[in-house]
């Protein structure tokens, strides 16, 4: 972390706000989210802080920060926010713009994770999950994590051998490669 | 009653067990599912995560085959019941955003196919007291702890079936099976979801807080409706009570395979083997009343 934060104008805010459709400059820090927050034991920013970094233009703290790779998305916090802020949808603009921004990651394995999983979407329509923890694996180097779950899932039928066939996996590559197009016009 | 049925990818496989099981309780009650031909995966977290446009527009996809039925979808996971209903929510609210999904998948749609999660549509759309009408194999005494965890209740404005903070829906199905449902307060935190890959270490510290927790109030077992939250809790488990200390083994099982064996099916119908922490010794010990 830089000593020094630079912080820029108001540009970061508005566009997170443009971007996730919520008045985080409502935040009046009361730090109901950061409380309810399962993971924030783990986190650099708890999740009242990064909408504190949002406010002060500091993107890079933001969008650098593990915390936004530690939501687990269970909405807790945009549950109860006085001010009606989504801040899981917060986290979520967050996300995308550090992989568009093309950010460092201090911890890629969500980013990879996410990666692995669309693929296997894209190409067979449904998650493959077999292919996708292959894929996974070799990405982000985690070789021998929850190996030893695998004969006890096979012998359960708890991990597929085939890609299931029931999906139109060719309608789900024509939305992929729309989607794309979509957010790449509006980044 | 009639409804189209969006399995969700999980549902074809580590939770195999809660597709057998929803379609043998549904069959037991006599409500047709029919599969929404060609579904393709939500997205789940990995979309929202990734590209709001996609994170819409593969929901509305499913929604649009959906409408084509002319029929109300149900779905059995947690993620994909978010999703469904998020998309829906966008459509309706948000007019840039309905333009750019309808862009996306190439057809019109407005977000007027109604999404229900199995819970819903057993407690609120069959009914307790058709239900309890049909439960053969009460259960006496088995105490239950019924596990939300965060998407079927939250954020409120998406998932409209139950309370946020304190929803009753699966407790009042317990009881309908004459089990005992335990009154505890970690019901809708969160068990870590789709962390479980990437950041097991806190995973692990959730799931054994939660186990805890439903252990000290008294339960015997835990149930859950969620694909997330059964892999989480069970095949976790071990590796949860290794690194944060010994709990008696707690079988973590789907409502519906609970609700199933009230209903008089074997444990085979209803994939009880699937469950890493079996519940078969609890099931043996279980007082049950026959009823004619």
């Amino acid at each position: 972390m830089a000593d020094t934060m630079q912080w820029n104008d108001t540009g970061f805010l508005e566009e997170v706000q443009q971007r996730s459709g919520t008045p985080v400059s409502a935040c009046l820090q009361c730090h109901k989210c950061s409380t309810g927050c399962p993971v924030g034991q783990e986190m650099d920013y708890l999740p009242s802080q990064v909408m504190r970094l949002v406010h002060l233009g500091a993107e890079s703290e933001a969008l650098n920060s593990r915390a936004i790779w530690l939501c687990a998305s269970c909405a807790a916090c945009s549950t109860r926010c006085p001010m009606e802020i989504d801040v899981a949808g917060v986290m979520d603009t967050l996300r995308i713009m550090a992989i568009d921004r093309q950010v460092a990651l201090p911890d890629a394995h969500g980013q990879q994770f996410n990666s692995s999983f669309l693929r296997s979407v894209r190409w067979h329509g449904r998650v493959f999950e077999m292919g996708m923890l292959a894929e996974y694996k070799l990405r982000s180097g985690d070789l021998f994590a929850d190996m030893d779950k695998v004969p006890q899932m096979l012998t359960k039928g708890k991990l597929a051998l085939l890609p299931s066939d029931g999906g139109d996996a060719s309608g789900a590559r024509v939305i992929f490669k729309r989607a794309e197009e979509e957010e790449k016009s509006s980044s | 009653m009639k409804y189209a049925f969006f399995p969700g990818c999980s549902l074809e496989s580590t939770a195999w067990d809660f597709d057998l099981s929803t379609r043998a309780v549904f069959r037991a009650l006599d409500i047709e599912l029919q599969d929404i031909p060609g579904w393709v995966c939500c997205g789940s977290t990995a979309a929202h995560s990734s590209n709001a446009s996609l994170s819409v527009a593969l929901p509305v996809f499913n929604l649009q085959k959906a409408q084509a039925m002319g029929l109300p979808v149900m779905t059995a996971c947690a993620s994909c019941y978010g999703r469904l209903r998020t998309a829906n929510h966008k459509v309706l609210h948000t007019p840039a955003d309905r333009a750019e999904a309808e862009r996306v998948t190439g057809h019109p749609y407005d977000g007027s196919v109604a999404v229900h999660h199995v819970l819903d549509v057993l407690v609120n759309q069959v009914g307790l007291d058709y239900i309890q009408a049909k439960i053969s194999r009460a259960f006496s005494g088995l105490k239950v702890a019924s596990y939300y965890g965060c998407l079927l209740t939250r954020p409120p404005e998406i998932a409209a079936f139950d309370n946020p903070e304190h929803p009753m829906t699966m407790d009042n199905l317990v009881a309908a099976t004459g089990a005992q449902p335990v009154d505890w307060p970690y019901k809708t935190e969160c068990c870590g979801a789709g962390l479980s890959m990437t950041h097991t270490e806190v995973v692990c510290r959730l799931g054994h807080r939660l186990l805890s927790m439903a252990r000290e109030a008294g339960a015997e077992c835990v149930v859950v409706a969620c694909p997330m939250c059964q892999v989480n809790l069970d095949m976790r488990q071990a590796d949860a009570t290794k690194a944060h200390g010994v709990l008696p083994a707690t079988p973590v099982m789907y409502i519906t395979q609970l609700l199933g064996l009230a209903l008089g099916l074997s444990r085979k119908e209803l994939g009880l083997e699937a469950l890493t922490v079996s519940a078969d010794a609890l099931l043996d010990s279980a007082a049950v009343k026959e009823k004619a």
